[in-house]
């Protein structure tokens, strides 16, 4: 059973009760802290660390040969809470022989950054892992339009993202090898 | 007309003017104001005169306390223009007011005749040159902080000390007045 | 020692507003550069840097100077201003005009006229002759400055009960409320100095502030004479210019802004200004009065000569004081939380003033009895 300790507090002493000498004592720490290090960041010309799980902007990557990653599934549209995602499906281009097995790719994909919360959503649900919120924190723009994140910028912004299974190419030696899915 | 002569009109039209407007505003706060003018007026006045010391203790007690307190007093009960609309039938105003002109004009004219004669006069004061109270050179009458400090402690001594004493009365009865009564509030 | 001003009334006249332009103009500057202060010590004390992006054209491209001028914000105060003038001005539509265009001016007016008696320094002219520098050199100076100084008060009164808003009127009622309560004991405290620095048997009051300064020249200040005077004083001084701990009328915790809430550009500004105006005054007069006004330090006479050289040594030593004590008014703000508004008061009525009272009698003794044993002497 615990054992209730009743602590006496002591009655204040004559200096205590002025408050000067706490007084002195706190004047001493502020004065003291005016020559410590400053910890401020001078932001635009000085940019703090981004972590590794940031949630900045979403953005569009591709794999590491440079092939676009987004089949337009349009999941990141339905989940996304206050619908900033708009995609507009359409077919892989005939010529890209490295991804003939893909049925279909985003005509055009855009992410309005007035709209966007940030929330992650987008990047939990996609099944290609081709929409990640990177380390970009800053967008700005003079115009609504601006704010509107088109496919080209999208995929300027992501870059290339290192992948681990390369779906396609599996599926595509499967055919080859005679397993159809 | 000189310069001094032009300053004494224009803080008298201020003071008496402030007064004028003072009783004539509506609004309570306005007539606080008001009244504060005046008393800065009067204040330029006694700079005028070269009397610095009741210049400065007229805008330190009168301007800056006393006038602050009212102020206080009518923001806290919110008092509005309409607090004077209880008028006087034109009747009681007209007696009043004839009352107080009379009063007005006698004292006047008390003073105008009889000034070396009135009371206080007669009474013996020790003269402030034939006091031994300090052992300090004798003052001469000026307007200096030092002059008045004598003057209050070697002749005006008994006046100083009874209107010490009446504040001091005043001030036991308001705290006496003041102080909650702890067994009549248990009883209600 | 005025003799070089010809008797033409209107010259003498074009000077003294010539010397009062001059004074409000070194008022109002260090009023500007002590709200710069306020920010960047209040940042070094919070490990921050404070403003540090302001700077006037080509100003940059002075090596070293200019970055290092840019890095202390010297020009933030014009930037300051500046913004204040060209604010777009807002005048809510439920306040009594006229006390509302009126307060700011009420409060800033009494704020600039209690330097008049304010000494700074002496001048030493050539027959040998000191005078004080002063605008005018009251025998009733700190009198003057408590009297013009309880006008400040209707300023902020005003401004609180026009602005016609909760917030405000709460701001304007503790502002009075506190006035009245510590001028009380500023003045009591101040008593008991008078009562040491008037020798016995003078003529001459010693009510004037450069009396009080050079009758520490070359002894002991007189905050080491009387230090519980000196302590009830600045104490007094901080609530009187309603800084922190005791800035009741404008707590931004619970009255949003107190007595300046419905204010806004340059009449919000000339609230700051005069805030500001009241420190930079009252540190003055605490340093005439108990630090020494422009004499070195205690126990020590004046090691600069008698010439000019030595009058602007002593200015500049005056005013290093001064500047001292606004970053101590300061320094003190980024140090302690605010009083309650009972609290302000019982520390008033029921410390402060009981203390003065019973200072002023201790050392009424001390006086009566180093009097009496010199007069014995005789």
């Amino acid at each position: 059973m615990a054992k209730t300790v009743v602590l006496n507090r002591k009655p204040l002493s004559f200096s205590e009760r002025t408050y000067l000498p706490q007084i002195v004592t706190g004047l001493k720490t502020t004065f003291s802290n005016m020559f410590k290090p400053k910890v401020t960041l001078q932001y635009p010309e000085e940019k703090p660390v981004i972590p590794n799980n940031y949630r900045g902007v979403p953005t569009l990557v591709k794999d590491p040969n440079g092939r676009e990653k987004c089949v337009s599934c349009q999941l990141c549209e339905f989940v996304c809470p206050p619908k900033a995602i708009r995609i507009t499906p359409g077919s892989v281009p005939e010529d890209q022989n490295d991804r003939e097995h893909v049925e279909k790719a985003p005509q055009e994909f855009e992410i309005n950054m007035l709209r966007c919360i940030y929330c992650g959503y987008c990047e939990e649900v996609c099944p290609e892992e081709a929409i990640f919120l990177q380390d970009v924190y800053s967008s700005s723009g003079f115009t609504r339009e601006e704010m509107v994140n088109n496919k080209a910028k999208l995929y300027e912004l992501g870059g290339t993202m290192p992948d681990r299974h390369y779906k396609w190419d599996k599926k595509k030696n499967a055919e080859s090898a005679g397993n159809s899915h | 007309m000189n310069a001094v002569d032009l300053l004494f009109w224009l803080f008298a039209v201020l003071s008496v003017g402030g007064g004028l407007a003072m009783i004539f505003s509506r609004h309570p706060v306005s007539a606080a104001m008001f009244m504060i003018v005046s008393l800065v007026g009067v204040a330029a006045l006694f700079v005028l005169l070269e009397s610095f010391f009741l210049a400065i203790l007229q805008v330190l007690v009168y301007a800056g306390a006393v006038m602050v307190l009212f102020l206080f007093i009518i923001m806290l009960l919110d008092v509005g223009p309409e607090a004077g609309k209880k008028k006087l039938s034109h009747l009681k105003t007209g007696i009043f007011g004839l009352f107080a002109s009379v009063v007005l004009v006698g004292v006047l004219l008390m003073l105008g005749n009889s000034y070396d004669t009135l009371v206080l006069d007669h009474i013996a004061w020790p003269p402030l040159s034939e006091s031994d109270v300090s052992p300090s050179p004798i003052l001469p009458f000026s307007t200096q902080v030092s002059a008045f400090g004598y003057g209050l402690m070697t002749k005006y001594m008994l006046p100083i000390q009874i209107a010490g004493f009446m504040l001091l009365a005043a001030m036991v009865g308001v705290i006496i007045l003041s102080k909650k009564n702890p067994t009549r509030e248990d009883a209600s | 020692m005025m003799d070089w001003i010809p008797q033409g009334l209107w010259f003498e006249v074009c000077l003294k507003v010539f010397f009062a332009f001059m004074m409000v103009g070194a008022v109002m500057t260090m009023a500007g550069y002590s709200v710069l202060a306020e920010r960047k010590v209040s940042a070094w004390m919070q490990g921050r840097v404070g403003p540090n992006r302001t700077v006037l054209p080509f100003f940059e491209y002075i090596p070293i100077f200019g970055p290092l001028l840019k890095k202390l914000g010297i020009f933030q105060p014009l930037a300051d201003g500046l913004k204040f003038l060209f604010k777009e001005e807002i005048v809510p539509g439920h306040v009594n005009k006229l006390y509302y265009y009126l307060a700011p001016l009420i409060a800033l007016v009494p704020a600039l006229t209690t330097m008049t008696v304010l000494p700074f320094g002496q001048i030493y002219w050539n027959d040998g002759t000191v005078s004080t520098l002063a605008l005018a050199d009251l025998e009733v100076g700190i009198l003057f400055v408590f009297a013009v100084s309880s006008l400040g008060v209707y300023g902020i009164a005003l401004a609180g009960w026009s602005s016609n808003s909760k917030y405000s009127f709460l701001g304007g009622i503790r502002s009075s409320a506190q006035m009245i309560s510590y001028e009380l004991a500023m003045g009591l405290s101040l008593l008991p100095v008078f009562l040491w620095v008037c020798a016995p048997g003078v003529t001459e009051s010693g009510l004037s502030l450069s009396a009080i300064a050079n009758s520490q020249a070359g002894g002991p200040w007189l905050f080491l004479v009387q230090p519980l005077s000196a302590l009830i004083f600045l104490i007094a001084l901080f609530a009187e210019t309603n800084r922190l701990p005791f800035d009741m009328p404008e707590s931004e915790t619970d009255l949003v802004g107190g007595f300046h809430t419905e204010y806004g550009s340059f009449k919000f500004g000339i609230f700051f200004v005069a805030e500001y105006a009241h420190i930079v005054i009252g540190s003055a007069i605490f340093t005439v009065i108990f630090l020494g006004g422009w004499h070195f330090l205690p126990f020590m006479n004046d090691p600069w000569p008698s010439n000019w050289i030595g009058s602007l040594l002593g200015v500049g030593w005056f005013l290093a004081k001064t500047i001292f004590l606004i970053f101590f008014f300061i320094w003190i703000r980024w140090t302690l939380p605010r009083f309650r508004y009972d609290q302000v008061m019982h520390l008033g009525w029921s410390k402060l003033l009981p203390l003065a009272l019973a200072n002023l009698i201790v050392y009424l003794l001390i006086v009566t009895a180093i009097d009496q044993s010199t007069s014995a002497n005789f």
